[in-house]
């Protein structure tokens, strides 16, 4: 199953909104808690990243018995050092973005957190594309 | 402890969600960062902010959170009730601070996360 949604850059009245969506899908394939949880707890961390640091993108799920795969992606302007990005505490959010409740440096390590692999592919003045795989299979459940 | 006993002792108003105030909350999380609340696993959380926007809302609904107090008599829009009503939210506002609610709380028995 492939579904594909646009995430509007800097509207955080509709952050967000996308995770649910996906959230609502899982739960009807009938995913446990657990899985659910995690990948959306890394889907939302995502979809605000997008919102708040990019110039727009979208995101694309790709769903099967063995794993889900999303992948989020951005137009820019990209990640200048991945290493300090990844480091809990360092964020380069606006104060609009810390009066939302995020900013503090938490949402990538957060993403690293709940995922089984993460790829992330950025650099400075490029698109951002992460993706994000979790896997279902029995045994599989991230610790 | 029950939702009304929350009600009850942060001398709170219910804004939403009146039909789930005999629902069992166990644990107690109160923080502004919505990361923060982000990264807990346990069921069964009582989120204490005086975060009033979406965000709270929607964090609350990714981390399965069923109850929101808000503190300081913060007032949430209708769009944020709405958005709480259609993912099953009870919110509650108290005029207290985070400071007095949460140790009201812990001292009635309500449970910390850490």
């Amino acid at each position: 199953m492939h579904v594909s949604y646009e995430v509007r850059a800097g509207d955080f009245s509709i952050a967000g909104k996308v995770s649910s969506t996906v959230k609502g899908i899982l739960k009807q394939l009938n995913l446990t808690p657990a899985h659910v949880k995690r990948i959306i707890v890394a889907l939302y961390e995502a979809e605000v990243n997008v919102v708040a640091h990019s110039f727009g993108g979208k995101i694309d799920c790709d769903i099967d018995s063995e794993q889900v795969v999303i992948t989020v992606s951005d137009t820019g302007p990209g990640i200048a050092d991945l290493e300090l990005a990844m480091t809990e505490g360092w964020s380069t959010a606006t104060a609009e973005v810390r009066e939302m409740g995020f900013g503090a440096g938490m949402g990538l390590s957060n993403i690293r957190k709940n995922t089984d692999i993460l790829k992330i592919d950025t650099g400075k003045g490029k698109p951002t594309i992460i993706s994000m795989t979790f896997r279902l299979a029995e045994g599989a459940e991230h610790a | 402890m029950k939702l009304s006993d929350v009600v009850q002792i942060v001398n709170g108003t219910v804004l939403c969600g009146q039909e789930n105030l005999e629902r069992e909350v166990r644990l107690g999380f109160a923080s502004d960062l919505m990361s923060d609340v982000l990264t807990l696993l346990a069921d069964d959380i009582l989120l204490i902010t005086g975060l009033s926007n979406n965000q709270a809302i929607r964090t609350a609904e990714m981390s399965d959170i069923l109850q929101i107090l808000f503190v300081r008599n913060k007032r949430p829009t209708k769009t944020m009730l709405d958005l709480a009503h259609e993912h099953g939210i009870t919110v509650i506002t108290t005029p207290y601070s985070m400071f007095r609610s949460s140790g009201l709380l812990f001292k009635n028995g309500l449970d910390p996360v850490y």
